[in-house]
């Protein structure tokens, strides 16, 4: 039986400027930021159920943990942490929508000797590195953090503070993001997952869905993990694998605490979430494990004991989008030009970035220099 | 207010709902307890600050959490009543212990 | 590692699903355990039948006290009872449970449940889920006010502690528990201001006593004589189309139209109802494949004449396979627990046939005409599917008007809606808004419920705090999973 079609407000153009394959986070910023560069945009997402990573936020806008291997991927973070004003503001100016933006800072709270030792062999290998960007991080000893975190659990020995650090509401984003494209008259088309892409010689590309054929002048892949299949089509190598990621959420209390931890954050309606897992599960993101659940929780009490009695009301577990190497890949296709892929792990974090300024390169028809760290040559460099 | 049956069997207990001593009768639930001297409403929502009381009765709408004995957001239709027993409304978001 | 407790059959629900079950299960051999939330078995229709605190037996019915003989062979059966069990989760068990590497794959389940505050873990070879149903939303403006409760909820009151109305009680709604309770009370002598019927205009008074005789169920077995004495000492409106409650804080009035016209009655408690759906979150966070059933508008488990699912040993039977009534639980419930002992090579598929064909054939004659039944008893359209400020997702307090404009958004389905809304993210995990999002979703976007879909449910299906969630088992590979040195 056929769906009934979303009525979009504009007319459906013959070929559109863009066609943007994935309606989360990553695509949704994406489309946001091309328009009005670009007029017609069309959003492709699948139905209601689908592996949807954009549903499993932390919500973080997190930089101290990032570029580890790859110091340009640290600075486009925090390029993008400071461009996320800019993104809260115009969204809550367009709809109305406050997505909570906090940057007070983050914590990266550890609970043992080995853990603290890791994490500054860490934190100094990552801020050894030429050409990484320098932005303030500092260890600070239980005293120090409990400073920041009333309550914080006496098993929480150091933990590693960056100012640049912060948080979001990610479900008011999503739908921020959402409202955002409906009122500038950008198409989402639910119930469409692209199945076969081909470029004419027109350069058009045309992309089969279960409700028709669309066409556009540009081709954005943002289907997750869906975009190594897609990829393939239009000559794009996106070596990406699931990596599932398990949530806790915990009901609402009154005001405790403010400050982001990597682990723990109570969110602005005052609900709680516990993170995070990181599984080789392949694709599956229904099971919720036990024994995960057990460590995450045991952490978090130990984090801010109070907490002990507060009620989970629900689990869940999300695929992240993890690349070979774990860093964005942002990339035109050699052999279809106008077609490009973004895929990341970071969709929260780098929603400004990806907006304000990868979007206007989409526009534009042509990725800048910003971005070359990001392309997929660097898998190549391998290969004999 | 919800009256009890003549010829209602059960052993008389005691608690307290907001500092106030209640009687009621071994068996009963909290909530069934708080009806029975005519609280229809036992807490103040987290989102809305508006009163709720107890609705289904069996434990499945959440709409009866009251504060027993210092825990908050206990369900009122699925705790039994017992001597002593402190009862209190809640208002918004529960408080969390130190 | 902790020690779990093991058996061989776990159910959770202590209703007549799962007491018959018990019972069967017991006299076949399984080492039975049931799982149940309650203080005393019955469930939600034989609730209080152990400890009865009325003394005057006419006044609930002999059709309840069919539950006592029930209730006491289950207590003698051998099946072991955990009372105050709260399940929350049923999880696949792992391959490594301490014992050291098995050289055949680990076939058994981790029953997650609480008592007193306390998690535990059940090892169980085979799981029937015997939850039963839960009162269907009924959606109407102000049903969230103190003094507005279900009437399964005020029959709860009366069957386990012995309280009735006292003040001005307005019943509403539709479908036969709404006038056994109208009855219950007219025996117990509380007052009824009115009945105001829902179902739709022109089908009850001509159908329904067919439809009562056509079941010969035994709740209804005097159904007839049951409506009529209901009738005559109650005033009942028919044809009620739409229905308010009103008040600043509390109920004060119950405003309704019939026949057109608008009227007021006050009132201190209004008992809503309108039918029962079944209780899916457990069954469908443990995997089991769900469908929707348009005839009586909700979401059932799919299962086969056994009750079981597409999920290895995980059977259901009761009202929580699809309401089919008290007495059809019971035989649903011994026909599951045939299946299990099959199921874990006890017995094999001959005998259990050969002991299922009676059973079957006084299942048949308990169920006989429910379809036209159910038909019969839909609730209507509108008061399934709410509009403007009435609350439809209770804990979040989501009103219908937001669902809807977020649905003429574009947005794709229930999960969605969840994200864009809150709506089914309380404590109550969409038990009383999952088929009116679905529903208000599918008439936006002018689908069926079917292809909107529901909510997708995970464990836990209750809450549980999150220290209880600490003191559950954990392994090597998940403390990996967490606590990485590396990054």
């Amino acid at each position: 039986m056929a769906h009934a079609p979303t009525r979009p407000a504009r007319a459906r153009p013959a070929v559109y400027d863009a066609l943007v394959v994935g309606g989360g986070l990553v695509g949704c910023a994406l489309a946001y930021g091309m328009h009005p560069a670009l007029a017609d945009i069309a959003v492709l997402d699948e139905g209601d159920i689908a592996w949807r990573a954009s549903r499993g936020n932390f919500g973080l806008v997190w930089v101290q943990s990032k570029g580890l291997g790859m110091p340009a991927y640290a600075r486009w973070t925090l390029h993008s942490a400071g461009l996320w004003p800019t993104l809260a503001a115009r969204l809550l100016e367009e709809t109305g929508i406050d997505v909570q933006l906090r940057q007070p800072g983050g914590l990266f709270p550890m609970l043992s000797d080995a853990e603290t030792q890791a994490r500054v062999k860490f934190m100094q290998a990552l801020h050894g590195q030429p050409d990484m960007p320098s932005y303030p991080w500092k260890l600070l000893d239980h005293k120090e953090a409990a400073e920041l975190v009333p309550g914080l659990g006496p098993a929480v020995q150091h933990a590693i503070w960056s100012p640049v650090d912060g948080a979001v509401n990610p479900l008011k984003l999503f739908r921020a993001l959402h409202v955002a494209l409906a009122r500038r008259g950008v198409h989402y088309l639910p119930r469409c997952p692209a199945t076969t892409i081909t470029q004419g010689d027109d350069g058009v590309f045309r992309v089969t869905t279960p409700q028709g054929v669309l066409s556009g002048r540009r081709l954005v892949l943002a289907a997750g993990l869906n975009n190594r299949a897609l990829g393939e089509q239009v000559g794009l190598d996106v070596p990406v694998r699931p990596q599932r990621g398990q949530i806790i959420a915990l009901e609402r209390t009154r005001r405790l605490l403010d400050i982001p931890l990597n682990t723990l954050r109570q969110m602005d309606e005052g609900s709680w979430l516990v993170a995070d897992s990181q599984e080789e599960a392949g694709f599956e993101d229904r099971l919720v494990g036990l024994p995960v659940l057990a460590t995450l929780a045991e952490r978090a009490v130990l984090t801010l004991p109070a907490l002990r009695d507060v009620r989970i009301v629900r689990a869940w577990s999300a695929l992240r989008i993890m690349s070979a190497d774990g860093f964005p890949i942002y990339q035109e296709s050699p052999t279809h030009p106008g077609a490009f892929v973004a895929t990341c792990h970071s969709g929260v974090t780098l929603a400004a970035a990806h907006a304000l300024e990868l979007a206007p390169m989409l526009a534009a028809g042509a990725l800048q220099p910003t971005v070359s760290a990001f392309t997929n040559r660097r898998f190549h460099v391998q290969k004999a | 207010m919800f009256r009890r049956l003549d010829g209602t069997a059960g052993t008389t207990v005691h608690l307290t709902y907001e500092g106030r001593p209640l009687a009621c009768r071994e068996g009963d639930s909290v909530a069934a307890a708080l009806l029975a001297h005519g609280h229809a409403a036992c807490r103040d929502t987290v989102v809305g600050g508006v009163p709720r009381g107890p609705y289904c009765m069996m434990g499945v709408c959440y709409d009866c959490l009251v504060t027993i004995d210092g825990q908050p957001n206990r369900q009122a239709c699925m705790t039994r009543v017992r001597e002593g027993m402190v009862v209190q409304r809640q208002s918004g978001p529960r408080e969390v212990a130190p | 590692m902790t020690m779990h407790a093991r058996c061989d059959l776990a159910i959770v629900g202590a209703g007549p699903a799962g007491m018959a079950a018990a019972i069967e299960a017991a006299r076949l051999g399984l080492a039975t355990v049931v799982l149940d939330e309650q203080a005393e078995p019955g469930g939600q229709i034989y609730r209080g039948i152990t400890n009865p605190p009325l003394h005057d037996r006419s006044v609930l019915g002999s059709d309840y006290w069919h539950g006592a003989a029930l209730a006491d062979a289950f207590q003698r059966s051998g099946a072991r009872r955990e009372a105050g069990a709260t399940v929350w989760a049923i999880l696949p068990g792992e391959l490594d449970d301490g014992a050291g590497p098995s050289s055949a794959p680990a076939s058994y389940y981790d029953v997650g449940y609480s008592v007193d505050g306390q998690a535990r873990l059940l090892h169980a070879r085979h799981v029937l889920l015997a939850t039963g149903a839960q009162e269907r939303p009924f959606p109407i403006p102000g049903w969230t006010l103190p003094g507005v409760m279900t009437a399964g909820g005020a029959q709860i009151l009366l069957k386990s502690s012995g309280l009735v109305p006292e003040g001005r009680t307005v019943l509403a709604g539709c479908g036969p528990l709404l006038y056994l309770l109208a009855w219950q009370y007219l025996n117990a002598g509380a007052r009824i201001d009115a009945l105001l019927d829902t179902t739709p205009a022109g089908q009850m008074w001509r159908a329904l006593p067919y439809a009562w005789g056509f079941l010969r169920s035994p709740y209804f077995a005097k159904g007839l004589r049951l409506l009529r004495a209901v009738k005559a000492a109650v005033p009942v409106v028919r044809g009620v189309d739409a229905l308010q409650a009103q008040g600043s804080g509390r109920l004060e009035s119950v405003r309704y139209l019939a026949r057109g016209a608008w009227h007021t009655l006050p009132a201190d408690y209004l008992l809503l109802h309108q039918g029962v759906i079944p209780n899916i979150n457990l069954a469908h966070a443990a995997g089991v494949p769900h469908r929707w059933n348009d005839d009586m508008a909700c979401w059932e488990p799919q299962v086969d004449e056994w009750g079981a699912t597409a999920v290895p040993h995980i059977g259901i039977a009761g009202d929580g396979a699809g309401i089919a009534g008290a007495l059809a639980a019971e035989h649903r419930g011994r026909l599951a627990a045939l299946e299990a002992a099959r199921a874990l090579g006890v017995i094999d598929a001959q005998r259990r046939d050969r002991e299922a064909a009676p059973i079957r054939a006084t299942l048949r004659r308990a169920t006989r005409g429910r379809a036209f039944f159910d038909a019969l008893y839909r609730p209507a359209d509108r008061l399934r599917r709410p509009e403007g400020d009435t609350i439809v997702c209770r804990c979040e307090e989501v009103t219908a008007e937001q669902v809807r404009s977020a649905a003429r958004l574009g947005c794709q389905g229930p999960n969605q809606m969840k994200a864009f809304l809150r709506c089914g993210m309380g404590p109550c995990q969409g038990r009383f808004c999952a088929v009116t999002v679905t529903e208000l979703i599918a008439q936006e976007q002018g689908r069926s419920p079917a292809d909107v879909g529901v909510y997708r449910l995970r464990f836990p299906t209750k809450p549980m705090t999150l220290g209880e969630m600490a003191s559950m088992p954990q392994t090597e590979a998940g403390r990996k999973a967490v606590v990485r040195l590396q990054k």
